[in-house]
């Protein structure tokens, strides 16, 4: 694969991460348990579409063939999206969009961490300022998830659930492929499963404080990054992208 | 923390530059400490308006009352000499 597809390939992956848990987060906007958190939420969804424009406007140029930003976002199906798949599960209660968020976060903020140093200069543009948000917003979410497991009996055990639901979706966010072991060896990305260590160590020490049990190995969640998704990301697509595709020239 | 309707408030001071004073922002609801700091930031400096974030929970402010205004605020005003008005600042010096 030429280097071009594959950094192609690669920023449209970490876009779509980036933007579709943005658009979990802000379906948030205006349902917040408290005013401090919908923002807060929502804040943190901007910084991920931040991200996400990142990404996607460099792709849009690597490409070079007209089509833009918006058009990558709004204009691929359900089989075209790369994200993850613990990106796309729905928001359930607060403190599942919290673990959700945590996981990912956690995740993103070594990897940016990491791209900082990438040979390439809009990667690394745009990680100096993704790591700095997803560090506080691993914070931010991580802080929520102490309280809600060392709360009431009810936080507790609503929160372990989410903990044994969202974990199988957490692997696959290690997962890589040829494209990212080229990239690796061009020094434009580093490689994601050195970071698995520090990531578990990040995590179990939320969850210990937490007093949350990991739940034991099961079923694990694959294929995001190759177009291959749950029931959820296509009915939630069908939201975030109705209005570009119903009225292809709408302006703000 | 069952209900969020018992969330103590806290009041928020932002300080926008090095060596500026913190100014009274507003307040938050939060549950503790920590979480009223997160707060803070997301109600209060989510544009980078502040570089650094004071929370103090509202019940240790000590306010004077509207009926203080007379006898707590009035009495300076009728004696300048109290007021350094006299005095030439040397030149060069900005802010005093």
């Amino acid at each position: 694969m030429g280097m071009n597809e594959a950094l192609f390939t690669f920023s449209v992956r970490q876009a779509d991460s980036a933007l579709v848990l943005a658009q979990r987060l802000c379906e948030w906007c205006g349902h917040g348990p408290v005013l401090e958190e919908d923002i807060a939420m929502s804040n943190m969804g901007l910084d991920l579409i931040g991200q996400s424009r990142g990404y996607y406007s460099y792709a849009a140029n690597i490409e070079g063939g007209g089509r833009s930003e918006d058009d990558l976002a709004f204009h691929r199906n359900e089989r075209e999206f790369m994200n993850r798949c613990l990106v796309e599960q729905p928001n359930g209660d607060f403190g599942h969009t919290m673990m959700r968020s945590f996981f990912y976060s956690a995740f993103s903020a070594l990897q940016h961490r990491e791209l900082r140093s990438s040979t390439d200069e809009t990667i690394s543009g745009v990680a100096q300022k993704a790591w700095k948000e997803l560090q506080y917003h691993a914070r931010h979410t991580g802080q929520w998830i102490v309280r809600l497991g060392d709360g009431t009996e009810e936080s507790h055990q609503r929160i372990q659930s989410s903990l044994d639901e969202l974990w199988s979706f957490t692997e696959e966010l290690f997962d890589t492929d040829r494209i990212d072991e080229q990239l690796v060896s061009e020094g434009i990305i580093c490689d994601i499963g050195l970071l698995k260590p520090e990531w578990d160590v990040m995590v179990n020490d939320v969850l210990h404080a937490a007093g949350l049990v990991v739940p034991p190995k099961g079923y694990r969640s694959k294929g995001g990054m190759h177009g291959v998704h749950t029931e959820y990301l296509g009915h939630m697509l069908s939201e975030m992208q109705y209005l570009p595709r119903a009225y292809p020239d709408a302006r703000w | 923390m069952s209900d969020s309707n018992n969330w103590p408030t806290w009041e928020v001071f932002t300080q926008k530059a090095q060596g500026a004073p913190h100014e009274h922002a507003g307040n938050v609801h939060a549950p503790d400490a920590e979480l009223a700091l997160l707060n803070a930031r997301d109600v209060y400096s989510r544009r980078n308006e502040a570089i650094s974030l004071w929370v103090v929970p509202t019940e240790s402010i000590v306010a004077s009352t509207p009926e203080d205004v007379g006898p707590f605020f009035d009495p300076a005003n009728d004696k300048m000499y109290r007021s350094p008005n006299f005095y030439k600042t040397p030149d060069g010096i900005k802010q005093i």
